[in-house]
Order: C-alpha cells, then structure tokens, then sequence
C-alpha cells in the first residue's frame, strides 16, 4: 500500500504516452496529453499525503491538528486549470491544421512539407 | 511522526477505512486512464475522459484535498469536455 | 509493418522509462509519511501571520504568490494565442455571428436540458462568486470560482440560446474583464513595491479574526482579481470555439 501510487502514477504516465504514440487522430492525442498531465497531480498530492491527518484547513480544527502539505496542493491546484488553457491553444492549432491541410491524421501531417 | 496518530477531529474516520478507498480509488484511476487512452473514437473518449475527471476528484479527495477536488470538478467534468466538443464540431462540421 | 515496429520501440523504450521511474520513486519515503519540514512550517504560522484559515490559498497568494503571478500569465498568453490563431481563421470567411446562428440546422435542445439549464444558471454564478471571494476561509480560491463562472454562460449555451449567450459575454467586455483581472493581480504587486516592501507583500490592513472574508489583506483581493481573470480567459476561449463551430460555409475553405 505504501508504494501502490507511485506505480499507478508511473501506469498512467505509460499508458498516456502510449495513446500518443499510437493515435490516428490530433484530438485524441490531445486527450492523451490531458492523461499524461493527470499523473503528475497524483504525484503531487501522494508526495504531501501524511496518514491519518486532516487537510490544511484550520477554520473549525485548532491550529496544531498535524495536516497534510499545503505547497503541493497549491501547486496541483493552479496546475489542473493553467493546464487546461493550455489544452485550449493546442485544439486552437489543430483547428488550423485541419483547415490548413484538411487532414487531423498525424501520420499524414508528419508527410506534408510546406 | 510516523505511523498513525492521535488525531480526532469531528470529521475522523478510521485510517483503515481511509486506507481502502485509497486504494481502492487509485485502482480505478489506472484503469480509467487505460479506458482513456484505448478509446479510439473521439466523441467517445471525451465522454469517457468526463468519467475520469470524476473518478480523479474522488481520488483528490479523499487524498485531503478539497481545493484541488473543486479545480479537477470544474474543470475536468464541464471546461474540458466543452473545448472538446466544439472542437470536434468545428472539424467534423468541414468534412460533410 | 513502420505501425508495429513504432508500436515495439515505444514499448522498449517505455519498459526502460518504468524502470527508471519506479527506480527513483522508491527513495521516496513511502506514501504517507511525510517528513519534509517546509509544510509544517507552513501550517503552524500561516493563521497567525496572515489571518487566513484557508492556509492553501495563503500559500498561493501570499507566500508563493510570484509562482502564481507566472502561471496567471501563461492562463492570460494561452487565452491570446487561441484568440489570435482563431480570431485570424474566422477574419477571412467574414461570416457575422448573427448570421450563422440564424442559418444553423441543429437539432432544437430538449426540454429536460432548457429547464436544467435554466435552473442551474444562477446558482452557479452565485456559487461561482463564492468561491472566488472566500479563498481565505474555506476550500475555496480564485481558480475555481472562475471556471464555475465560465460555466454559468456554457449553461445558457447548452440550452440552445447561442444568440443570448453572444449577447451576455460580447468579445469587447470579455476581453476588457480578463485585462482588468491580470492587470490587476500585477498592480498589486507593484504597489507593494511604491510602498517600498518587497514585491507582492501583504500591505492591507489584516482584519481582526482569522477566517473572516474581510481578513487576510491582499489575499481577497488576488482571489478576486484571479476569479475575474480566469473566468474572462476561459470564456473568451469558448467564445472563439462556438463562433467556429457556427461558421457555415457556404462552398470553398
């Protein structure tokens, strides 16, 4: 149990660079980024997880509760949402490569020169 | 400070049940990762991604983070899919 | 025959990728035992030096807020190059919104989905609006109160009103509210600075108790500021993809 995150994060990260190597299409290699990208935040959070503590929010616990890691959750948290803006800007590109080349088939992008 | 410790708020549960849905909800996480990514249609997959953006808030959660179980929520359930969507409108829409 | 040879390289070189990854996450100490002192730290004097509960967003918009000044600006960089690129595509076809909205076959949506949306729409702004303002006391913040926004406007979408939905978040407001939020956030940060502090350093008056939405100083008005500027990037974001999805074309690229 005490190592079961680390090989789910490492599965994930693995399955996701599969999708990507293997896709016909643009946007389900996007969507393949999107779980590659999923692993790092369960890394993040597995990092600063301590067993049996509450989260770091003091408004009804007293000040020394022992919790988990706040900085890892600030981290994760403005991550998933700057991430999906950047998601934004890729589907923005594959708009333009559909319109430039009328094809969204990565293989046949890769033949196109010019 | 290792192992369990003694720590009761009005909101403890026993770290053996916490343990379980740990476990329990990272397993679903790498099979909703493997579903992702071997969903070859994309209009599927977007759905499909929509069902592991829950199963990832659940995860957050229970891992004592409620502020990135709210970010993963918005934005991994309702903004992703969205882009998705209208993204694959706007190319499908070019090839009739 | 390139498909399977691609499909065994990868698997290669992935193999030795696991290895090594699983290698060096095993000199972590274990999941659940946490010993790094910088989060204790945290959590012991974060209340007591910022008047602010939730130590979370303390963290974010006070003790580490020149990495979230960075990553607002990539939110802002990433909504301009979607707005450029996009905004380029539509300025050759010269088609109004107006226009295309009103030549769209789409099938009508469904009751169920009009009375759902309709229902929902308020709610989730005041709740969006919530979440951005009480980022000092609950698991709340910024980030997340803005996207709740931008979702209150894809629920007038999804009920079928793309006209009501260009109307309430026009181009022009958009963009002006997602410069007000990111110029803002910089503002503060500079005014610390004319105040001869070091920059981003909580110079508002810290309010009595901890945990109350007047507390904490600056770090209620960054949350704010980035609830704006979060809701205005992601909707200017969807703006740019409905308009894309509603060009008819009418024969030619």
């Amino acid at each position: 149990m005490s190592f079961l995150p680390y090989v789910i994060v490492a599965w994930v990260l693995i399955a996701g660079l599969y999708g990507v190597v293997t896709s016909r299409h643009l946007v389900h290699q996007i969507v393949c980024l999107i779980v590659v990208q999923s692993s790092t935040y369960v890394l993040l959070l597995a990092v600063g997880y301590r067993t049996g503590a509450v989260a770091p929010y003091f408004y009804d616990v007293p000040v020394h509760t022992p919790a988990v890691d706040p900085v890892v959750q600030a981290l994760a948290l403005t991550d998933v949402v700057v991430e999906a803006a950047v998601t934004a800007l890729l589907l923005a590109f594959a708009v333009q490569a559909h319109k430039r080349f009328g094809t969204l088939d990565p293989h046949e992008l890769v033949q196109i020169k010019g | 400070m290792t192992g369990l410790l003694a720590v009761t708020t009005p909101y403890t549960v026993p770290a053996g049940v916490m343990g379980v849905l740990q476990a329990v909800l990272l397993v679903l996480t790498g099979a909703g990762a493997t579903a992702v990514v071997l969903t070859r249609s994309p209009v599927r997959q977007v759905l499909v991604l929509s069902a592991y953006g829950l199963v990832l808030a659940l995860l957050f959660m229970v891992f004592q983070a409620p502020d990135v179980t709210l970010s993963e929520l918005a934005v991994g359930t309702v903004a992703l899919p969205a882009l998705l969507l209208l993204t694959l409108a706007r190319v499908r829409r070019r090839e009739k | 025959m390139t498909e399977r040879w691609r499909r065994g390289v990868f698997l290669a070189g992935a193999a030795g990728l696991a290895a090594l990854l699983l290698w060096g996450l095993a000199g972590l100490p274990g999941f659940g035992r946490y010993p790094g002192p910088y989060g204790d730290i945290i959590n012991r004097i974060a209340v007591a030096q910022t008047n602010a509960t939730g130590v979370v967003s303390a963290v974010n918009f006070s003790y580490r807020g020149f990495d979230t000044v960075g990553e607002e600006f990539i939110l802002f960089a990433a909504a301009a190059g979607v707005a450029t690129v996009l905004r380029h595509l539509r300025g050759k076809d010269r088609i109004s919104t107006r226009r295309a909205a009103l030549d769209r076959v789409a099938p009508p949506a469904s009751d169920a989905l009009r009375m759902a949306a309709l229902a929902f729409t308020g709610p989730v702004i005041v709740l969006g609006w919530f979440l951005a303002t009480h980022a000092q006391t609950s698991p709340s913040g910024g980030f997340q109160g803005g996207v709740l926004l931008t979702t209150a406007f894809v629920l007038v979408y999804l009920a079928g009103q793309v006209l009501l939905f260009r109307r309430v978040s026009p181009e022009d407001l958009t963009d002006i509210a997602e410069a007000v939020g990111a110029g803002g956030f910089a503002a503060v940060g500079v005014t610390a600075l004319a105040l001869g502090l070091p920059y981003l350093s909580n110079y508002l008056p810290l309010g009595s108790t901890p945990g109350a939405v007047s507390s904490s100083g600056t770090i209620a008005l960054i949350s704010l500021l980035v609830g704006i500027e979060v809701g205005a990037a992601f909707l200017l974001i969807i703006g740019e993809l409905v308009d894309q999805a509603l060009l008819v074309r009418e024969g030619g690229t």
